[in-house]
C-alpha cells in the first residue's frame, strides 16, 4: 500500500526525523491557512498524488508553459494562485501514464535553502533476506540511472536481524554520504530513526530523494515515498487509515474487497486463473497467440463461489473485454467449485462474450460435467495452448 | 532415488486441526505419505484424523521420530511456527501458508543459517515424490514416477510441468515448489544442486517468474557446474513477459522494479546457461522430449 508524501513525512517525524514544516490542504482556503502558519517568505506548494516525477509533470488542463506539480511560491498570494491552478486538475508525470492523476490534495511547506542533495532508501534485499539501506551522494537524480552509469556512487548497507541496527551501520550510512562533523552525526541518528520506523511500521520501501543538507547545516527529508507490506497491514490500523482509495483503480479496489489479485491491462481478453504464476503465464500465452490480455486475475487458493462470481463481474466491468479465458489447474482449489461459480456468475451477468474454460486437476470430471449441463455456450479446452488458441479465435470471430 | 522426501519420510502437520490443515493431511494420508502426527497447541493428547496431536514440535518429534513438518498455520502465526520447527531441529520444514509479512520472514531466514533445518516456501505448493510421499497441496493424481526433476516458484505452473511430463511419458523424480515470496527458505540453486546429485534425475524443468534475481543466480550456478562437468538437460519457463513494470503480480515477490527482475533478462541468462526456455507454458513437456532426442 502506498501513501502520500505528507503522510509519509508526518509518520517519519514521529520517529524524530527532520522534515520541513508543512500542512496538508484539501482546498485553496486550507492551503492559505497552512501557509499563514509557516514562517515564510518562501513556500512550496506540492501536489499530492501517488506517483513520482511531480516537479517535471504537466497539468492536462493548463498550457504547456504552466508550471508542474511542485511550485515555489514567494508570498501567500502566490500560494493561493498556485493552489487554485493545481487543485482539481490532472497532473501527468512519467509515472502516471497518459491519463494522469487528479490532484485532490496539496502539501504546503516551508521553503528550504539547499546546500546539497543526497539519496537514501530502505528495502528488503531479496538476495540476503535482510533489510538494506541504499545511500548515494547523487541526490535528486533518478537512482536507477546512477546505479547504471556510476555504480561506485551507490553504497548498500545490510542489517543483520540478529544484531539489529548498530552504531556501525549508522557510520556506514554517514560516511557513504561523505558527510563530516555535525552532519555526519545527524546522518547516523537519521539512519537509526529510519530503521526503527521501517521495522515498526512493516514498510515495504522507504525512499528519501532528496535528503538535503540545508545552508544552515541541517539534514532534512525533502521528499519521501513510503509503501507498506500489504500482508502486515492487519497489525497497523493506523497505517491502514492512511489509505487514499481515490488513488486506486476502481476495479482493482473492488477486487481487493474480495481478496482477489486483479490488475487491469490494455488488451481485450479477460482472464481468470488460479495461481499468480499460471495467471501470468496465461497472459503470456494469449500474447503469444497474437492477442493481448485485458487483465491479470488470480482467484487464489480455496476461492469460494462468491469470490469467483465477483471475479467474473470485475472482469466484465472492463468495456474492452471481448472474450474471457478461464484457466484453472486445481490443487488447493477444486474444479467443481470453480465450475459452480462460473455457471452461477455467467447466468447472473447474462454473459454475452465468448467464454473458453480450461479445467484440470482435482475433481476435474465433476467440474466438466457441471459446465456441460449448465445450458450455457461454454467452449471447453483441453490444455492451456488449446484454450489460448480458442479464445483468440472466438474473439476474432466476433470482431 | 528422489530428493528431499521418500517413502520413509515421517511427516507431522503444524496447524493440522484447521480446515486447510485437515483437508491436506487427509489427502496426504490417502496418497500414502507417512503422516505420524500433528501439532496444535492446546490439543496435545487428543487425536485428529486418527493421528496423535501434540502441543509442540519438540514433543511431536520426540514421540514420533518425524523428520519433516508441513506448516499450514495462518499468516500471523506462521513465522513463529517455522521458528519452532527450526528450534526442534526438524530436518525439513515445508510452509504452505501464503501472506506472511515479509519482516516476519527475515528472522526466520537468519535462524536457518547454521541450523539443521531446510525450509521450503513459504507460499509454496510443497514437495512430492511420486508414489512415495506428498507434502503440501499438489494434486497427486497428475504425477507419475519417472526421471524429470521439477523446480518452480509458482504452484500451478508446477502442476503444468508435472502434468505435461506425465503425458510425455517421462514422469518425475520429485517436484519442488519453492514459493513466490521475496524472502524464502530454499532457492533454485539449492534444489538444482540436489537434482544434479541425484542419479535418477535425468533432466530438469525450472520455472521462474519476474522479480528478484534468483533465476540469474541459478543460471550462473549451472554455468559454473557445467565447467566442472556436472550438467543435465534442462527446459525452463519464465512467467510474466507481459507483466507491466512496477506492479506486483499476485505473488509478493513477482514485481519488476528499479529496472530489475524483468523476464527477458532472466530468459537470456537461462539460455546462456544452456537451458532451453520454452516461450509457451503449454509446451514444457514436448520441449523437454525434443531436447532429450
Amino acid at each position: 500500500m502506498n501513501i502520500h508524501e505528507y503522510q509519509g513525512k508526518e509518520l517519519l517525524a514521529k520517529y524524530g526525523v527532520g522534515i520541513p514544516a508543512g500542512f496538508a490542504a484539501l482546498s485553496v482556503e486550507e492551503a492559505i491557512e497552512g501557509a499563514k502558519k509557516l514562517p515564510g517568505p518562501l513556500y512550496v506548494v506540492k501536489a499530492q498524488i501517488h506517483a513520482g516525477g511531480r516537479g517535471k509533470g504537466k497539468f492536462k488542463e493548463l498550457g504547456q508553459d504552466a508550471k508542474g506539480g511542485v511550485r515555489l511560491s514567494k508570498s501567500i498570494e502566490e500560494v493561493e494562485a498556485n493552489a487554485k491552478e493545481m487543485l482539481g486538475n490532472t497532473l501527468v508525470t512519467i509515472q502516471t501514464g497518459e491519463a494522469g492523476k487528479q490532484v485532490n490534495r496539496l502539501y504546503v511547506t516551508d521553503g528550504v535553502d539547499i546546500e546539497k542533495e543526497y539519496y537514501l532508501s530502505m528495502l528488503v534485499d531479496r538476495s540476503t533476506g535482510r533489510v538494506a539501506m541504499i545511500v548515494s551522494t547523487e541526490g535528486g537524480m533518478d537512482i536507477e540511472e546512477v546505479a547504471h552509469s556510476t555504480p561506485e556512487k551507490i553504497h548498500t548497507i545490510t542489517i543483520d536481524p540478529a544484531e539489529g541496527f548498530q552504531p556501525h551501520h549508522g557510520r556506514a550510512v554517514a560516511f557513504g554520504l561523505k558527510l563530516e562533523g555535525e552532519l555526519n552525526k545527524q546522518a547516523q541518528t537519521l539512519a537509526k530513526q529510519l530503521y526503527t520506523a521501517f521495522i515498526d511500521l512493516d514498510c515495504d520501501m522507504v525512499e528519501i530523494n532528496p535528503l538535503v543538507e540545508t545552508k544552515d547545516g541541517n539534514l532534512l527529508v525533502l521528499d519521501t515515498k513510503m509503501s507498506f507490506d500489504s500482508n502486515a497491514l492487519y497489525r497497523h490500523p493506523d497505517v491502514m487509515a492512511l489509505r487514499d482509495e481515490t488513488e486506486e483503480d476502481p476495479a482493482e479496489l473492488e477486487a481487493s474487497k474480495y481478496d482477489l489479485a486483479y490488475i487491469k491491462l490494455d488488451g481485450d481478453i479477460g482472464c481468470m486463473v488460479n495461481g499468480a504464476g499460471l495467471a501470468m503465464a496465461t497472459m503470456d500465452i494469449i500474447k503469444l497467440n497474437g492477442s493481448f490480455p485485458a487483465n491479470f486475475l488470480d482467484v487464489g487458493g480455496g476461492a469460494s463461489k462468491e469470490k469467483v462470481t465477483a471475479a467474473f463481474k470485475i472482469i466484465l466491468s472492463d468495456p474492452n473485454v471481448k472474450g474471457i479465458l478461464v484457466n484453472i489447474f486445481g490443487g488447493i482449489m477444486k474444479c467443481d467449485i470453480i465450475a459452480d461459480g462460473i455457471v452461477a456468475a455467467a447466468k447472473d451477468v447474462n454473459l454475452s462474450v465468448p467464454l473458453v474454460v480450461r479445467l484440470e486437476g482435482t475433481n476435474v470430471e465433476q467440474g466438466k460435467e457441471i459446465l456441460a449441463n449448465s445450458g450455457l455456450a461454454i467452449v471447453p479446452a483441453n490444455d492451456l495452448g488449446d484454450a489460448a488458441r480458442k479464445i483468440v479465435a472466438e474473439v476474432q470471430k466476433v470482431a | 532415488m528422489s530428493i528431499l522426501v521418500d517413502k520413509n519420510t515421517k511427516v507431522i502437520t503444524q496447524g493440522m486441526t484447521g480446515k486447510t490443515g485437515s483437508f491436506h493431511t487427509e489427502t496426504a494420508l490417502a496418497y500414502g505419505t507417512k503422516m505420524v502426527g500433528g501439532v496444535t497447541p492446546g490439543r496435545g493428547g487428543t487425536e485428529h484424523l486418527g493421528l496423535p496431536q501434540f502441543n509442540s514440535v519438540h514433543e511431536a518429534k520426540a514421540a514420533t521420530g518425524a523428520t519433516a513438518s508441513c506448516v499450514y498455520v495462518p499468516p500471523a502465526g506462521a513465522a513463529d511456527a517455522i521458528l519452532e520447527a527450526i528450534d526442534a531441529q526438524m530436518e525439513l520444514i515445508i510452509c504452505i501458508t501464503e501472506g506472511i509479512p515479509v519482516l516476519d520472514m527475515i528472522p526466520v531466514k537468519r535462524a536457518l543459517t547454521g541450523s539443521k533445518s531446510r525450509l521450503i516456501g513459504p507460499n509454496c505448493p510443497g514437495v512430492l515424490t511420486p508414489n512415495e510421499c506428498k507434502i503440501g497441496i499438489m494434486p497427486g493424481n497428475i504425477f507419475s514416477k519417472g526421471s524429470v526433476g521439477v523446480v518452480s516458484r509458482s504452484g500451478t505452473l508446477t502442476y503444468e510441468a508435472v502434468f505435461q511430463t506425465t503425458n510425455a511419458g517421462l514422469g518425475q523424480t520429485t517436484a519442488v515448489g519453492i514459493g513466490g515470496d521475496p524472502v524464502n527458505g530454499t532457492n533454485f540453486i539449492d534444489v538444482l544442486e540436489l537434482f544434479l546429485a541425484d542419479d535418477e534425475t535425468k533432466s530438469i524443468i525450472m520455472i521462474g517468474e519476474i522479480g528478484g534475481s534468483a533465476e540469474e543466480e541459478a543460471a550462473q550456478f549451472l554455468k559454473d557446474e557445467a565447467k566442472r562437468g556436472r550438467k543435465k538437460p534442462m527446459v525452463g519457463f519464465i512467467a510474466g513477459r507481459t507483466a507491466p513494470p512496477g506492479r506486483r503480480m499476485g505473488h509478493a515477490g513477482a514485481i519488476v522494479s528499479g529496472g530489475q527482475g524483468g523476464a527477458e533478462e532472466k530468459i537470456a541468462a537461462m539460455e546462456e546457461a544452456g537451458i532451453r526456455v520454452s516461450p509457451s507454458p503449454s509446451e514444457l513437456g514436448v520441449t523437454l522430449l525434443d531436447r532429450l532426442t
